[in-house]
């Protein structure tokens, strides 16, 4: 029971993390100050939601283990965030799509654990659900904005949601940790989540005149650790001044 | 450069129930959706308020500086125009 909701809690907080590092790349980067502000503020959303969330693992672990020598000290076969996570930012119209279709499964799957048995969970959840909320509302008017927008924004943002489809399927790929969790209470049930996020996901994109694709082949493996070419890079960026330098403090 | 800038709206915040909307700053954005958002993102995240307004810059109208003497100064010597000399009670916050 204990490692299940380990690994549970870990592959919640590395999607979380990993997709803040993603974002955070945009430092700097954005098309204008202002979303450049927006995108910075919603990375530090997700990395110190990851962080609350490894700090839990660490707790569950035990043996020294921290928040930072998760994040820090494992390669990429130990992370377990999902791909979609990982993926490079591309252009504006694939970080917006990602983005979305990620922050939706968010929503709801965060709205179940606020109702979690686990009390730490549930408590985390509570304190990150507003900010998922919007993160949902900033990337949705993106997705009005773009796909009903010029015709090469149209074009993009349908190319990023057909390639982004794909990764899509493994957030509802329930697993056994999913299926004892859920028995017990402490996780939400990932087909209502599904059926949800679908709902949502399809009122949005058909809004913003966008085809929902019917491609049903899903992308996985990060509940094994089998992973992208992508997060190699993004770890050895990530990793490289906490490994070059174990007893650094600021 | 600037032709390609996005309209300007000024920010408006109310810090708590029944006080004025205080100007807070300005943000460019497409839209009105799109500026209530980014000004929450640059003036709204350190608990600064309650509600907050957005308004097209182009919607106000301003007094020009050569309006400041006749729309100001009339008021220098007249010190009977500033409440002053009422006592003001103590349980009064906002005035």
């Amino acid at each position: 029971m204990q490692n299940n909701t380990l690994e549970y809690v870990l592959r919640l907080g590395d999607s979380s993390i990993i997709i803040g590092h993603r974002l955070s790349q945009l430092c700097g980067h954005g098309p204008v100050l202002e979303e450049d502000i927006a995108t910075t503020n919603i990375a530090l959303d997700f990395i110190g939601l990851g962080t609350n969330l490894l700090d839990y693992a660490a707790d569950l672990q035990g043996n020294g283990a921290t928040a930072d020598t998760l994040a820090f000290m494992r390669g990429e076969r130990h992370y377990k965030n999902l791909l979609i996570t990982e993926l490079p930012n591309g252009d504006f119209a694939f970080t917006t799509v990602r983005q979305f279709l990620f922050d939706v499964y968010q929503l709801y799957l965060y709205e179940g654990l606020t109702r979690s048995n686990d009390e730490r969970l549930r408590n985390i959840a509570l304190k990150s659900y507003k900010e998922i909320q919007y993160h949902v509302r900033h990337t949705a008017a993106w997705m009005l904005r773009l796909g009903d927008g010029t015709t090469e924004s149209h074009e993009r943002m349908q190319t990023a949601l057909n390639e982004l489809w794909a990764y899509t399927g493994e957030f509802f790929a329930a697993d056994a940790v999913d299926s004892e969790l859920l028995t017990n209470g402490v996780a939400p049930d990932l087909s209502a989540v599904h059926s949800k996020w679908l709902t949502h996901v399809s009122d949005i994109i058909t809004q913003a005149t966008l085809t929902l694709p019917t491609s049903t082949f899903a992308q996985s493996g990060s509940r094994e650790g089998k992973h992208s070419e992508h997060l190699g890079f993004l770890l050895a960026e990530m990793q490289y001044l906490p490994r070059m330098y174990p007893d650094a403090k600021w | 450069m600037s032709e390609n800038q996005w309209p300007v709206w000024e920010v408006f915040i109310q810090a708590t129930p029944g006080i004025p909307h205080k100007h807070a700053g300005n943000v460019h954005a497409t839209d009105a959706e799109m500026a209530l958002q980014n000004a929450r993102d640059l003036y709204g995240r350190r608990n600064e308020g309650i509600n907050m307004w957005v308004v097209p810059a182009t919607a106000i109208t301003a007094s020009t500086p050569e309006d400041q003497g006749s729309f100001f100064d009339p008021a220098n010597d007249k010190p009977y125009r500033h409440p002053t000399f009422y006592k003001i009670p103590d349980g009064v916050k906002y005035l």
